[in-house]
């Protein structure tokens, strides 16, 4: 009852009226890079580069569940490649055991690996940091095992729906709509922007608030009347069903499972990437999707083995750790600004504009598409590396 | 009105609550004491982060220790902390939006409440400003904010001008004294700032050791012999 029909008086400069809709460039940029995404990109490059792209799709949608749980709420889980592959085998056995259209498939499949990822999350509201990774490891190996030994459905008979003397193995059948490698790219681009989406919906809603004072302190959030365990198991189902989404978009890309190609480590590469690209941004886990499936078959495709890759995003995590926490979405903006700047400076004759606060990271991407904003933003660099220069 | 009897909280050796007895009425009450004196552990025991060993505590009518922490929100009881915990990520509206959606109040009025209260508090900055771009004092005014929105009827406020230069305290001030006039609630402000205290606060309580050693009028409080003790030590008073 305090406060509230008080001082709107006194104060009439803050009325609602002050909170503006956000402005429609965004959306309209977005939307132009989807298109571009769906139909200019399978247009100029070969299909080896589309399949790659339906795996980065797929990937970004696991990424993204990653960033959820890191980045949103602070749960580490080095189980999200297991909870891929529980997606990937229920959604098989659906696709070989009934006639149910794909769709409906990707649905059953997200929400059963909901559960099931859900009990992955369980150790999650007794536990945290280090431990909480440790165990959700050790659950991701034990599910790896499990599926080893029960072997992925290659359309044999019985719960397991494996048949190790099948001679002529039938392949994972895709929707009726996207049957070519490129048609069900572009499906796998449709439902990774959907998942963007329902994770985006979250994010900034009621929950994704919950998630910003459980991450930043528990105590707080509990003051707030906010029930930890219940937004703690919300962020861990959300994950887990768009991941299982994702395992059953795998399921109809690959359309041949094998369990060998399902293994515990991919769990610590996932977050690994997902570091990299920006565990603060949701776009963060588009960057992650490219890095962990484009550059090996860039690599493969220069004929360079892909295992550097694991060194790559060894020094690549370090990096993160020690100069970039928000990742390439945020320090990549920021090194191209200064570097324009310091063009600018080299041509001008150190013109210094007026200096202004340092733009937020998320705004700063936001704001680049405004010039204003985007000098702004240099000027705030500029100074930074000139600070930079005056203390070596 | 909140009835505290017999509050003892242990923690292993240590008693930071020592039947602890005391009453708080609507309007805005003060409870100083020095260091370790039992404060903060008061607290959250009324957070409910803290399980007491024994006593009760009962708020308009309510017995609150049989609350679950974080439906005490909902019930009404809201704070503050003594390192300010105003959400960076989020803006100055969703850090007050976030107490409010899990409040009685109708999410309907949510808009108008969340604006009126954050300029209740007398914050100027666009609402959807980051709270992480925000300074002390505007940070500490977002968390007030987020324990007066809504329908509180105990507010908490813990050191809520520690840091903040004199007339920012000041600003505060005048923000504590006039959340009473527009509510039934009962503000608890701890406070080491003996001037906030006084011009906030017309009944204070003085815990010592964890025990309730004076409670009244303020002004006569903070005269007390035992009081003056307490934070001069016994010298004060020899002399």
């Amino acid at each position: 009852m305090a406060a509230t029909g008080v001082g709107s008086a006194e104060r009439s400069s803050l009325s609602p009226g002050r909170l503006q809709p956000r402005s429609l460039v965004r959306p309209a940029v977005i939307l132009a890079l989807l298109l571009l995404v769906l139909f200019a990109i399978p247009a100029v490059v070969s299909i080896y580069y589309v399949d790659a792209g339906t795996q980065v799709a797929i990937y970004a949608i696991v990424a993204l569940g990653l960033n959820v749980l890191v980045g949103r709420v602070g749960l580490v889980s080095l189980g999200q490649a297991a909870v891929l592959a529980m997606g990937a085998w229920v959604a098989a056995r659906l696709l070989f055991a009934t006639s149910l259209p794909f769709e409906v498939v990707l649905l059953i499949s997200g929400l059963i690996t909901m559960v099931l990822g859900g009990l992955v999350g369980l150790p999650a509201l007794r536990l945290s940091g280090m431990y909480l990774a440790l165990i959700t490891l050790m659950l991701a190996g034990a599910i790896t095992v499990a599926l080893a030994t029960i072997n992925f459905p290659n359309g044999g008979h019985g719960f397991s729906g494996y048949n190790g003397s099948l001679l002529h193995l039938p392949a994972i059948r895709r929707p009726g709509i996207a049957q070519s490698d490129t048609a069900f790219y572009r499906y796998s681009v449709i439902f990774a922007a959907l998942a963007f989406v329902l994770v985006l919906a979250h994010v900034r809603s009621r929950p994704g608030r919950a998630w910003a004072a459980i991450r930043q302190s528990e105590s707080a959030a509990l003051a707030a009347g906010i029930n930890t365990t219940v937004y703690k198991m919300w962020a861990f189902a959300l994950a887990s069903f768009i991941t299982g989404v994702a395992g059953a978009l795998l399921a109809g890309a690959n359309q041949f499972l094998y369990s060998i190609s399902f293994q515990t480590q991919d769990s610590i590469t996932i977050l690994a990437v997902v570091l990299m690209g920006g565990i603060f941004s949701l776009w963060g886990a588009i960057i992650a999707g490219l890095l962990m499936q484009l550059l090996p078959a860039l690599l493969n495709s220069w004929g360079v083995s892909s295992d550097w890759l694991l060194i790559l995003f060894g020094v690549g995590v370090l990096q993160v750790l020690t100069t970039a926490p928000a990742g390439l979405i945020d320090q990549v903006p920021k090194d191209i600004r200064r570097l324009g700047r310091g063009i600018r400076r080299l041509g001008g004759g150190g013109r210094q504009p007026p200096a202004e606060p340092a733009a937020s990271s998320e705004d700063a991407s936001a704001m680049a598409s405004a010039p204003s904003a985007d000098e702004r933003a240099a000027a705030v660099a500029a100074r930074d590396s000139e600070r930079a220069g005056e203390s070596s | 009105m909140i009835e505290v009897s017999d509050l003892t909280v242990r923690f292993g050796g240590v008693t930071p609550l020592d039947a602890m007895t005391v009453k708080f009425e609507k309007g805005t009450c003060g409870l100083i004491g020095p260091n370790g004196a039992g404060k903060t552990t008061f607290f959250n025991v009324l957070s409910g982060f803290v399980k007491p060993a024994s006593g009760s505590v009962t708020a308009f009518g309510d017995d609150l220790l049989k609350i679950t922490h974080f439906r005490r929100a909902r019930w009404g009881v809201r704070r503050t902390f003594q390192t300010e915990q105003a959400i960076e990520e989020l803006s100055v509206y969703d850090n007050v939006a976030l107490a409010h959606e899990h409040s009685k109040a109708p999410s309907s009025s949510r808009r108008t409440d969340v604006l009126n209260t954050i300029s209740f508090v007398g914050l100027e900055t666009d609402p959807q400003e980051r709270v992480g771009t925000l300074g002390a004092r505007d940070r500490r005014l977002v968390e007030v904010a987020r324990a007066l929105v809504g329908q509180p009827r105990v507010v908490l406020l813990d050191e809520p001008a520690a840091g903040l230069p004199e007339e920012e305290t000041a600003h505060l001030g005048d923000v504590i004294k006039r959340i009473p006039e527009h509510s039934d609630t009962v503000v608890i402000l701890v406070d080491h700032d003996m001037s906030l205290v006084s011009s906030c606060c017309s009944v204070t309580a003085v815990l010592d050791f964890g025990k309730v050693i004076a409670s009244g009028q303020t002004a006569e409080v903070l005269r007390d012999e035992n009081v003056v003790r307490a934070y001069l030590g016994n010298q004060a008073l020899d002399e």
